[in-house]
């Protein structure tokens, strides 16, 4: 099974480079962008076939190692 | 009394720091951050530096070395814990003070000598401040930006849990003087006990007027003295 997991800053939580990269895109003409938000992404390889059992080691992972909760919003994937 | 530095891949200050100590009779002990226990001490201190590179997250991963297990024990039994700016970043991943560093505000690596206003001198790190209460210390870092949710800020001001605020000369703490974001110009913040401080200036730097100051020696006499 694979662990897809992605971690960006949260909504309320100025993300500079995000913010950097909307303008350049815009620059770049691109005049259509809304907003641009930067972040992690993880492709993590599990022994594990049993998909309840992967999403808590997913879970829990994200939570004490790949993301800082205060800051922080994740999203897993498996597949 | 008794110190142990903790040396993590990548840190670059810990012999600073040692040379700090021991300049003010603290019996010091290196420890590399694979051991699991920590000798006798009563005063642990994780150095600034770049620990792993700040892989992920500055200080995440030397935050979960073996060694921060006793860090952990040594700190929630009441004995001291000091935290120089990666320092500082590993307390905070480490669960051991709350918030998070985010990256300076205005993205730039910062590297120069701040003034600093010692808020609270009511501590076994800052009390021989109360001879001198505006400070000149160096910062060296990029995530410095001191960020917690307003119930925590709150409680750090109620309960005079801030160590030291990003000042002017004169000790007026306003934006201008902000180096790098900090929510309410933080620089250092205490436990609610009063024995782990996590900082982002480097007192180690300035104790000898060699070095061009001696403001940071006031912190080694407090600790020197506090047992």
């Amino acid at each position: 099974m694979k662990i897809f997991a992605t971690v960006t800053l949260k909504k309320e939580v100025l993300d500079p480079q995000g913010k950097v990269i909307n303008q350049t895109l815009k620059n770049m003409g691109y005049k259509n962008i809304v907003n641009v938000r930067q972040g992690k992404f993880f492709d993590i390889e599990l022994d594990e076939k049993d998909r309840s059992k992967a999403k808590i080691i997913a879970e829990e992972i994200c939570k004490k190692l790949l993301s800082n909760v205060v800051i922080e919003d994740y999203t897993i994937d498996l597949k | 009394m008794k110190s142990c530095v903790i040396v993590f891949p990548g840190s670059n200050c810990d012999r600073d720091v040692a040379v700090a100590l021991e300049k003010f009779q603290i019996k010091n002990q290196m420890v590399w951050h694979a051991e699991s226990d920590l000798p006798k001490s009563d005063l642990v201190v994780l150095p600034g530096g770049f620990s792993y590179g700040d892989y992920l997250r500055t200080g995440c991963i030397a935050s979960k070395s073996k060694i921060i297990n006793d860090v952990i024990r040594h700190a929630r039994s009441g004995r001291l814990v000091l935290g120089i700016c990666n320092g500082f970043q590993i307390l905070i991943e480490a669960g051991l003070l709350p918030g998070v560093l985010l990256r300076n505000k205005k993205l730039r690596f910062i590297s120069k000598n701040v003034f600093l206003k010692v808020v609270n001198t009511n501590s076994k790190f800052s009390s021989n401040y109360n001879k001198k209460s505006i400070i000149k210390l160096p910062i060296a870092h990029n995530e410095g930006n001191y960020f917690a949710e307003n119930k925590i800020i709150e409680k750090l001001e109620s309960e005079n849990l801030i160590a030291f605020k990003y000042c002017d000369k004169k000790g007026e703490v306003n934006e201008v003087d902000n180096p790098n974001g900090s929510s309410n110009n933080i620089a250092g913040i205490f436990n609610k006990e009063k024995n782990i401080l996590g900082m982002m200036p480097h007192p180690e730097r300035l104790v000898d007027p060699l070095l061009s100051g001696m403001d940071g020696s006031l912190m080694f006499e407090s600790l020197a003295k506090s047992h």
